[in-house]
């Protein structure tokens, strides 16, 4: 298990070297600290200990005192003899101790290995030139290094059920299965949903769903991203890209307020796959199924890809400024949302404020799973809150604006994303007033909009949310947008430019943060290129003190935090 | 001249007359032990156990007394006693005879161990071909119980302990300890790394364990009867008490017989004791303590020092049958199952044999056993089938050095340890075969000639 950050630092020989580690690390992690790598296939960091594998054999030893006495036996040279077990040890379950010696690259530690690598190979079908995991295949990486480079096995191999469909999303080929059973601890103690399991004995141990279940839960895929080796492929990716081919790009999943690090995985602007990046402080190594499949939607046809002013095509400098003129004719009525990125949101506060506009915002929840789906299912509630946009949590509809419109103290609407026909307002009421409509899907709002300004995916531009644990969090643009469209922030900035007196050039992001870093607050003192890719906590302040909609799930306990804010300062 | 049985825990088995029912077994002085046991301090038969210096039979032969101590006692969880009765090394079948003919020793040994240990509940895991041992034990478990002799309140003493047989339904792997102790927690017969989870300590439902064999247990008994220091001078210092040989394979009378340990050679228990080979064959090899064990040939000379620095210079015949001195020429006494081999035997079909059952015992869970032994299941058989090449008795030693030592429990070493003896004994037949059958492929002839035993 990973040390906390308080724990006690003891000095090992880690190959003859006197290191510090912390104490009750396991090897392999206590050997990565210091750039050993000790190869693995069964231990996963998240997950309790296996030992099944055997590869990350590795010689141990403590110094030897004698047993009657309890004093330390000395050799010639008057330093304390080393005992070195007879047997080599599992790297993942010997946890560290003072003075302990670990050898990870003797002799007979590789000739372990070895002997490991060319076991799980005599079974294996050596099929990485049709396999999905090929280039990314620990199995595949350790025979490089550890294999023989020819066969002695002569015999037949075993045949095992390929093509087996484990669940909606889960492909199982057997033959390559390992037995790692990494996927079965996985189901069990993270996703609390126990359908797989071994069947049969021996070299005929079988990989399954148990009888009558299914692989269908919402975290099936985190099962395909541990298997070591191409056992468990994803029913989508299957067969559609090599991975070298593709491009990661670090990004944030918006499917709710946890947060979820991901990377997505690209080639020539299409996206491939979405995959968890590991943040110990928000979703360790996992993310859940639906998140994956959330760029899927922007490749439909209902996207927004024109700018368009009276239903007529523009650029989008012609478009702002229609904006910016709708704006100037006052009262105006902003409806934001808290999918936009903080920065989307500050330009979106700022227009407010020239504008004299009332900014409302309404909530997007649904059942939360206690692991990393959360009941808030926008990425950036907080970011709203930190940013003023907002003061006080979102309502569900928005009644009090249709009753504003309809006594005419709103005549100019901005709206970011929402269909207001869902949320209170009526047609007849839309049709009252001047919209200027900025999201990336067409709606009853989008058809009705003197301007339309479309808006680009969280995999098309860069920004940062603020999640849960209010924590900033950043990503990167993967992919490029529709042809012709610009960021939205560049959009809003030109807007509120428009609306005083600076200069209409779309801003970069960089440059909105030197003006976010002049607030107070927060963000103070920030700027786009201090922010960590793991993220940065931000003091959440008298927010916390907001009755937020989160439940206690991976990391969030919201007992914990009260219990936390209650103490004074 | 044959030589007289010396027998402590077969005294009444098969004696004429002797059944095992209760009453039989209260007539021959029984449950005067568990009488004596709960009137003595726990702590007190643990002392005699340890005094006594007795050594599991189960195959590892480690002191019992010594195992009891690494009981976690501070923990405030229950502690539990298993009997392991899951006997199923090739060769060996002594528990059996226990277990279906003398119920009650094995039931009274155990409660005394309970009681030693402070166990309120035990169980008895049975493998599960046992059908009849375990309707036997169900049985005496109750005629126990009705004479309150176990359950609540034992016969007035204010300790209570309950036995629950378990059938296993699994294999081989079910009598390595924490494989058992999995299995009788209804998961797969799995065995747990140690470190962390020794029995000890981690053991059934993660609360201390002792986990025994029959005749250890079995054993508990006479040495509250005798007492540790009695008991201990039976044998020779460091191998105490009787052990029953399982003789099989090619003597004239093969059989379990109970002798002290160290009273008699192996020579004398094959010549005298079973009344030697059959007619006009001559001794081959000799596996002494189950299958597992490493194999002894018959033209050996053994020479080397024992644990107490005497030197020997040993011929087969002149092995005395303990723990040390089989330890000492390379071997184990193991589980006591004794399997002589004649001139009849070809070594690649004896040896395919065991490859065959460990290949099909291995639970599957940890690599190198998983894929190295059926490999050397395959190799074997492939030999036999007419396949052999030459340079198969190494690939054959390779893969079991492969395999010993860095498996999660002592399954590797059970199923490599055949493997590296026979090659290391018998390789010129290793070779000898693949030249054979190239030679007859030569002559247009079928390579492989029957076989019998696969």
């Amino acid at each position: 298990m990973s040390a906390n950050g308080t724990s006690e630092m003891i000095t090992i020989n880690l190959d003859g070297r006197e290191v510090e580690v912390p104490k009750g690390m396991n090897a392999i992690e206590a050997a990565k600290l210091h750039g050993k790598e000790i190869p693995h296939y069964c231990y996963h960091p998240k997950l309790s200990i296996a030992g099944n594998c055997r590869m990350c054999l590795i010689e141990m030893g403590m110094p030897m005192r004698d047993r009657g006495t309890g004093e330390p036996v000395l050799d010639e040279q008057g330093v304390q003899k080393i005992g070195w077990g007879p047997k080599p040890v599992i790297g993942c379950a010997t946890d560290v101790s003072p003075g302990m010696h670990l050898r990870t690259d003797s002799e007979s530690v590789k000739e372990a290995r070895n002997g490991v690598t060319e076991f799980l190979l005599i079974n294996h079908p050596l099929d990485c030139p049709i396999c999905d995991q090929a280039g990314e295949c620990r199995l595949q990486e350790f025979s490089a290094d550890h294999g023989r480079g020819y066969s002695r096995f002569i015999e037949d191999k075993n045949v095992k059920p390929k093509r087996t469909v484990l669940g909606p999303r889960v492909t199982l080929d057997d033959e390559r299965c390992i037995l790692c059973s990494r996927c079965v601890r996985f189901s069990q103690e993270v996703a609390k949903d126990d359908v797989l399991g071994f069947v049969d004995r021996g070299t005929y141990s079988t990989l399954t769903c148990y009888p009558g279940k299914e692989l269908a839960n919402n975290y099936s895929l985190n099962t395909v991203d541990i298997c070591p080796v191409g056992a468990l492929t994803s029913t989508d990716f299957r067969f559609k890209m090599r991975v070298w081919f593709l491009k990661r790009t670090n990004s944030i999943c918006t499917e709710s307020s946890v947060g979820a690090n991901t990377t997505v995985w690209s080639r020539e602007g299409k996206i491939y796959r979405i995959t968890p990046r590991r943040n110990d402080a928000v979703n360790d190594t996992w993310m859940t199924d639906s998140g994956r499949d959330l760029f899927k939607p922007f490749e439909s046809d209902d996207r927004l890809t024109h700018y368009t002013v009276d239903g007529v095509h523009q650029s989008p400098e012609i478009a702002a400024k229609a904006a910016a003129e709708l704006l100037r004719a006052g009262s105006v009525a902003v409806v934001g949302s808290a999918h936009s990125t903080v920065e989307e949101q500050f330009i979106l506060e700022e227009i407010a404020k020239k504008t004299g506009a009332s900014v409302s915002m309404v909530k997007h929840e649904g059942e939360g799973d206690g692991i990393l789906l959360s009941e808030d299912r926008s990425p950036n509630l907080r970011g709203a809150l930190l940013n003023g946009l907002i003061s006080e949590l979102p309502k569900g509809d928005l009644t009090l604006l249709a009753a504003q419109v309809d006594s005419g103290a709103v005549k100019t609407l901005l709206v970011v994303n929402e269909d207001l026909t869902q949320l209170g307002l009526t047609e007849a009421q839309l049709g009252q007033v001047k919209i200027i409509y900025l999201g990336a899907f067409a709606n009853a709002v989008s058809q009705v909009a003197q301007v339309v300004l479309p808006s680009l995916s969280v995999f098309e531009k860069s920004g940062s949310f603020v999640n849960q644990n209010f924590r900033l969090q950043k990503f990167a643009a993967a992919v490029p947008g529709p042809r012709g469209l610009i960021a939205e922030l560049g959009v809003l900035a030109m807007v509120e430019a428009l609306l005083g007196e600076g200069n209409s050039q779309a801003p970069t992001i960089a440059q909105v943060w030197e003006r976010i870093g002049q607030t107070e607050g927060v963000f103070a003192g920030l700027a786009w290129q201090k922010i960590p890719e793991e993220g940065l906590k931000l003091e959440a302040g008298s927010l916390a003190k907001l009755n937020f909609v989160e439940s206690k799930n991976l990391k969030l306990d919201p007992a914990a935090l009260e219990a936390a804010q209650a103490l004074p300062a | 001249m044959a030589l007289e049985e010396q027998r402590l825990i077969f005294k009444h088995i098969d004696a004429p007359g002797y059944t095992r029912d209760i009453d039989c077994y209260l007539k021959h002085g029984g449950y005067e032990q568990l009488k004596k046991a709960v009137t003595m301090k726990p702590e007190d038969i643990c002392a005699e156990v340890t005094a006594s210096g007795v050594r599991g039979r189960g195959g590892a032969g480690f002191p019992a007394g010594v195992k009891w101590k690494f009981l976690d006692r501070k923990s405030g969880k229950p502690i539990y006693l298993i009997c392991n009765a899951d006997e199923s090394e090739p060769g060996t079948f002594k528990d059996r005879q226990i277990i279906h003919k003398d119920p009650h020793q094995l039931i009274e040994g155990m409660l005394c161990s309970a009681f030693a240990i402070q166990a309120k509940l035990a169980f008895i895991y049975i493998r599960g071909e046992f059908f009849e041992g375990y309707r036997i034990l169900e049985e005496a478990i109750e005629e126990a119980r009705a004479k309150n002799l176990l359950g609540d309140n034992i016969l007035g003493s204010g300790y209570s302990c309950d036995i629950i047989v378990h059938r296993g339904a699994g294999a081989y792997i079910c009598g390595e300890e924490t494989g058992l102790i999995e299995s009788l927690e209804g998961n797969r017969a799995n065995p747990r790394i140690k470190p962390p989870y020794f029995p000890a300590a981690l053991g059934l439902y993660q609360c201390p364990t002792i986990v025994n064999n029959v005749e250890t247990l079995c054993d508990v008994k006479h040495i509250i009867e005798l007492g540790g220091e009695a008991f201990s001078k039976i044998g020779t210092p460091g191998n105490t008490g009787t052990r029953i040989w399982c003789v099989s394979g090619h003597v004239q009378k093969p059989g379990y017989y109970e002798f002290p340990c160290a009273a008699l050679t192996l020579g004398q228990l094959i010549n005298d004791v079973c009344g030697g080979l059959k007619p006009g064959r001559k001794l081959k090899a000799v596996i002494p303590g189950g299958s597992s064990s490493k194999i002894l040939r018959a033209d050996e000379r053994f020479k080397g020092k024992l644990k107490d620095g005497t030197e020997f210079d040993w011929g087969i015949e002149d092995i005395p049958m303990d723990f040390d001195s089989l330890a000492a020429v390379g071997s184990m006494s193991g589980s006591g199952g004794v399997i002589i081999m004649d001139d009849s035997t070809d070594m690649v079909e004896a040896l395919a044999n065991i490859n065959y059952f460990y290949a099909h015992e291995s639970c599957g869970q940890c690599t190198p056993c998983r894929e190295g032994v059926p490999w050397m299941r395959k190799v074997t058989a492939r030999m036999c089938a007419g396949e052999a090449r030459e340079e198969d008795a190494d690939l054959l030693n390779g893969i079991a050095d492969q395999i010993a030592g860095r498996t999660i429990c002592a399954f590797g070493e059970a199923a490599a340890w055949p493997v590296q003896s026979f090659i290391a004994k018998f390789k010129d037949e290793f070779v000898e075969k693949a030249k054979e059958q190239a030679s007859r492929r030569k002559e247009g002839k079928p390579a492989a000639t029957e076989t019998t035993l696969i």
